[in-house]
């Protein structure tokens, strides 16, 4: 860089966190089969009545995930769009988010009140994260039947994720996993950002993660006041 | 040359092509591309046929012309509905990312979610490019993206896949060369209804990895 030039010409104005107005862009990422997609459908399910909302998913086969939650979150087609991912669901939340940008600004497009948005990755490996060009916070879901060595591993989702998930606790005693293991080991590699045990299964509403949930949107109303 | 083109024809540039096949993942389904010959037959049609009316447009859009009119024109070159519209998301991509990095009143001029060469001819012009760099581009990325693409799908070595473009190299830049208007004033227009048809039975599909 020439000793001339000011450092500030290099920063785009418009980086994560200027963002004015629009909905809470809510990102659920985490390893195939965690539960990705039921929890989207669960949080669609509590959360529908409070907010208005919409859901983007990523999967590799496009519609699976539509239709499934057209069929259990009772969402209307026209609040779930479907993007194609070339093989690579990873580069599209990450290092090139614009089919998913596409699908998010149609949906607020076509409905100005949007609250909130979730976009749902297709399932990756640990090493997936969403990039905050596309997402405001994001939540890694895994679950106990990968095993109680999964916190441990770490990897981004895992360690920088705003909200980590271990689902399907209701399995731990059939695949032998510790719940406590990985309640501590998420609580070394996180620090203070928060962990939720839960088992969809035993909990269709997702309490404790819609809980969370709201909490964001209360958060990003009072910094956009 | 400016170093603006290695940033435009990059793959990395997040402008949403790595997304889009180029028909190769119905040629693929169809069995027409199974290995590095049928690869390398795939890609130098389309890049003689999409790629030079690309390149085409690029160019003139670079060069000032009505970009309203050349958006016309990319229309009327592409009878494949589906086309059209990866086209236009392609478009649209590039514009959101070539606004930031090159930023110039010159991507006012273009119509919302333009044709994809409309765009790139743009990006070149406010990138400081000429319209032979951006027809350049637009050739290499005509064969660019779909090779790895076909890579993806067929889990081809990425060595055969990086040879196969790279010795398509002397096509692209004669593609790239013919790329002004001729003495009549008219752009180029090849056709390939393989290309079309493809596109068609694609879009269709419900179990595609690809937007086209």
């Amino acid at each position: 860089m020439p000793p001339d030039h000011d450092l500030d010409d290099y920063v785009d104005p418009y980086e994560h966190g200027h963002r004015h107005g629009g909905p809470l862009r809510v990102g659920l990422g985490g390893p195939v089969g965690s539960g990705k997609t039921a929890l989207a459908a669960a949080l669609c399910r509590t959360l529908g009545t409070e907010y208005d909302l919409a859901v983007v998913t990523n999967d590799i086969y496009t519609t699976e995930d539509a239709d499934f939650l057209r069929r259990n979150a009772i969402l209307p087609d026209d609040r779930i769009e479907a993007v194609q991912t070339g093989c690579c669901p990873h580069t599209a939340i990450r290092d090139d988010i614009t089919a998913n940008l596409d699908a998010v600004e149609l949906l607020e497009a076509r409905h100005p009140g949007l609250e909130l948005v979730f976009v749902e990755s297709g399932g990756d490996n640990l090493t997936a994260s969403f990039s905050y060009g596309l997402v405001d916070v994001q939540v890694f879901v895994v679950d106990v039947a990968g095993g109680d060595k999964v916190p441990r591993k770490g990897g981004p989702g895992v360690t920088a994720s705003d909200l980590l998930v271990v689902n399907k606790t209701d399995l731990a005693p059939l695949v032998g996993a510790d719940l406590d293991v990985m309640r501590r080991d998420s609580a070394t590699v996180r620090g203070e950002k928060p962990t939720l045990l839960i088992s969809l299964r035993e909990d269709p509403a997702a309490t404790e993660v819609a809980e969370w949930v709201r909490a964001q949107v209360r958060a990003r109303r009072l910094q956009q006041a | 040359m400016s170093s603006a083109l290695l940033t435009l024809a990059d793959s990395r540039l997040p402008a949403g092509g790595h997304a889009h096949s180029g028909g190769v993942e119905q040629a693929v389904a169809a069995g027409l591309v199974h290995d590095p010959g049928s690869l390398a037959a795939f890609l130098l049609r389309r890049l003689t046929t999409s790629g030079a009316v690309a390149a085409g447009l690029a160019s003139a859009a670079c060069q000032g012309d009505d970009l309203a009119r050349l958006d016309a024109e990319a229309d009327a070159r592409t009878p494949s509905p589906a086309l059209r519209a990866a086209s236009r998301q392609q478009g649209r991509g590039l514009v959101r990312v070539g606004r930031r990095a090159w930023p110039s009143p010159l991507w006012d001029a273009l119509p919302a979610a333009p044709h994809h060469p409309v765009a790139l001819g743009v990006a070149a012009a406010a990138g400081g490019l000429t319209p032979r760099d951006a027809a350049a581009a637009a050739a290499y990325l005509s064969v660019s993206g779909p090779a790895t693409a076909a890579q993806r799908l067929l889990a081809m070595d990425p060595l055969t896949v990086a040879a196969v473009t790279a010795r398509l190299a002397p096509d692209i830049d004669a593609v790239a060369g013919n790329s002004t208007r001729s003495a009549d004033g008219s752009l180029p227009a090849d056709t390939d209804p393989l290309l079309d048809l493809l596109a068609e039975v694609h879009s269709a599909r419900k179990d595609r990895f690809f937007a086209s």
